[in-house]
């Protein structure tokens, strides 16, 4: 016998209400601000997809874009290697476990505004003990504040500083859960170190590895507050980030409708990249 | 063949293997039988060189190999869990060891479809081990250690993680599918009725120590001890308490027989159930009467719990008797059957 009633759409209905007032009435607000133009008083005139062509046409966006897809290309390939050897190298048992784990959740802890803070004391010339120690010691000329070069390397050690430990909790957890019947498989097999990484520790690990990829990527992707605090998206525009850029223009120029175009176009994007990520990632499973 | 020489181990203060003295043989299967924690693991992960020892040595085909590294020993292990590699198919999964050695391709292939069509994993070699089920996954890992060419073959309770049906028709085929390949085969299991299936020698542990060893059903015929008497029964063996003098021996709730090369004193006795039986077999049954306590039907035998002096007593026979729970019942035991202990738990005689 079948029963066919709608009841069940109601046990759905707080979540999609909260849903609805989180995410998709403002995000509805800014689709809204996309397609007009306004001069404040309330007064808006309709622009149609006029915004989207404009940004994406324009330069200053493709060269934040540009820059925001080195930044996260740079920071996923120093991260993601770098955490699965701090994890690989961490102990399984003993009294250096909790020691190790809390040394690492440290960096996270922090206040990303902090962060940022820090690394600008640290770093500047003269004041700064490592740019003190650079310049003056080693005698390398460094300045973030007026290198380009220099302040990509600072906002790419700072966040491998800040977020290497959440790929290392992530892989040491997968680690974790392997049973020494595994090792002692592959050792009985006479395998190589490398064949117990490739063949056990890394499928293994390969859930885990997936969360923390998609992770950093959406995180540095619309990284904010680190960067900004750092280097204020300079020198020049060296370090203006996506969402840097984003913030000028809407806050710094007040011109909402580029603004909202852009922040869809961003939304877009990361929504985009971030499947393309999970789909490549899982697709063996689904074999 | 494996020996071990007063081989011992130890994690930190708490020793696991108290020392060892055992030869186990190539040609049948050689078991060990014991509790979880009584220490077959532990004696396998030595023999296997995955945990070190603290003391003596462990030959395998009279080469000393106890400062052998594990690859080093060509032998192959089957665990309790379903171990493969995750990411390869079930053909490089029974391939790897192969592959490690440097074997020629060809030579792989053949191996491979051997241990293959053994285990009836044919269809199954190009899927991954989690598109398996249970029994295939272990088969996978029962192929692996068959391909490989090894000296010594530990299953460490391949079966305990299957369910009855699949445990029944792997355990069948386990003697045929190690014959003949010059391996020494050591199965640990904590259950006896799987000794008794599979044949060749057991090696009784507890504790930490190997309690007697011998061909499986010497041990059962012939426990050197009264807990040895006690692992091969269901129901439990019966234990009673006799006292010996002059060349006789009395029951305390009445019954006595003659008995031959036993000192005067007090001596336990203990005799399998189903050699306790409602209805005299021979001339030489001693009569034990008792007010039966419990009586159970299990299939066409039937069993009764009776009580005679101070000792419970078991039944087991082939047919159905009318026992009346309460009432006083007898029944027969044969004195060539009994096997006597002391005290503390030696065999006497």
């Amino acid at each position: 016998m079948r029963t066919e009633n709608q009841k069940a759409w109601f046990f759905v209905l707080p979540v999609l209400a909260l849903v609805a007032f989180n995410a998709l009435v403002p995000m509805m607000t800014v689709v809204n601000y996309s397609v007009q133009e306004t001069f404040g008083n309330n007064q808006f005139f309709w622009e149609g997809l006029g915004w989207f062509e404009q940004i994406l046409r324009s330069d200053r966006f493709q060269a934040a874009l540009g820059r925001q897809f080195l930044f996260t290309f740079l920071i996923l390939l120093i991260e993601v290697p770098l955490g699965i050897i701090v994890a690989l190298s961490m102990p399984r048992k003993g009294f250096w476990v909790p020691v190790c784990l809390v040394l690492m959740a440290l960096p996270m802890l922090i206040p990303w505004n902090v962060v940022g803070s820090m690394w600008n004391i640290f770093t500047l010339p003269k004041i700064g003990l490592m740019g003190y120690f650079l310049n003056d010691v080693l005698g390398i000329n460094y300045d973030m504040t007026q290198q380009p070069l220099s302040a990509w390397i600072t906002v790419i050690v700072m966040d491998v500083w800040h977020w290497t430990s959440l790929v290392v909790l992530l892989c040491y957890a997968g680690l974790v859960s392997i049973p020494d019947a595994y090792y002692q498989a592959a050792k009985i097999d006479g395998a190589s170190p490398w064949s117990v990484f490739r063949y056990i520790q890394l499928p293994k690990m390969k859930t885990v590895l997936t969360i923390a990829v998609l992770l950093r990527f959406m995180d540095s992707f619309n990284i904010y507050t680190e960067p900004f605090v750092l280097t204020g998206g300079g020198p020049g525009n060296s370090t203006t980030l996506l969402s840097i850029d984003l913030v000028k223009i809407a806050l710094g120029q007040f011109d909402l409708g580029p603004a909202a175009a852009m922040s869809l176009i961003y939304f877009a994007i990361t929504l985009l990249v971030s499947w393309v990520f999970y789909t490549l990632m899982t697709k063996d499973d689904a074999e | 063949m494996i020996e071990l020489q007063d081989a011992t181990k130890r994690v930190g203060n708490v020793i696991h293997i108290k020392p060892t003295n055992l030869k186990l043989q190539t040609g049948h299967f050689n078991v060990l039988l014991g509790a979880t924690g009584s220490g077959k693991t532990s004696l396998i992960k030595m023999m296997a060189g995955l945990d070190p020892m603290a003391s003596g040595t462990v030959l395998i085909d009279g080469q000393d190999v106890t400062r052998l590294n594990t690859q080093k020993r060509q032998i192959s292990l089957v665990h309790q869990f379903f171990v493969n590699y995750p990411h390869m198919t079930v053909f490089d999964n029974i391939a790897s060891p192969l592959r490690v050695a440097g074997m020629a391709q060809s030579e792989i292939e053949g191996r491979v479809e051997e241990a293959a069509d053994l285990l009836q994993l044919r269809p199954m070699l190009h899927r991954r081990p989690h598109e398996l089920s249970g029994g295939q996954q272990q088969r996978t890992a029962l192929a692996r250690a068959i391909a490989k060419e090894s000296r010594a073959v530990f299953l460490d309770e391949p079966l305990a993680n299957l369910d009855y049906k699949l445990r029944e028709e792997l355990r069948e085929q386990l003697p045929d599918l190690f014959a003949g390949r010059g391996a020494v085969v050591v199965y640990a299991t904590s259950e006896p009725e799987e000794a008794l299936l599979l044949g060749g020698y057991t090696a009784l542990m507890e504790d930490g120590r190997v309690t007697q060893f011998g061909p499986t059903a010497d041990i059962y015929r012939n426990p050197e001890n009264i807990a040895a008497a006690r692992v091969f029964s269901d129901p439990p063996i019966n234990v009673a308490h006799i006292t010996v003098s002059g060349a006789q021996a009395q029951l305390a709730g009445g019954g006595g027989w003659a008995v031959s090369d036993m000192d005067d004193g007090d001596y336990m006795v203990a005799v399998r159930p189903h050699r306790v039986t409602p209805f005299r077999t021979s001339d030489a049954d001693v009569e034990l009467t008792g007010r039966v306590i419990v009586t159970e039907l299990s299939g066409s035998d039937s069993s009764a719990h009776f009580r005679h002096g101070s000792d419970d007593w078991v039944s087991l026979a082939a047919g159905v008797h009318p026992y009346q729970v309460g009432e006083d019942h007898s029944f027969y035991m044969n004195p060539a059957h009994c096997r006597y202990f002391s005290q503390d738990g030696k065999r006497v005689a």
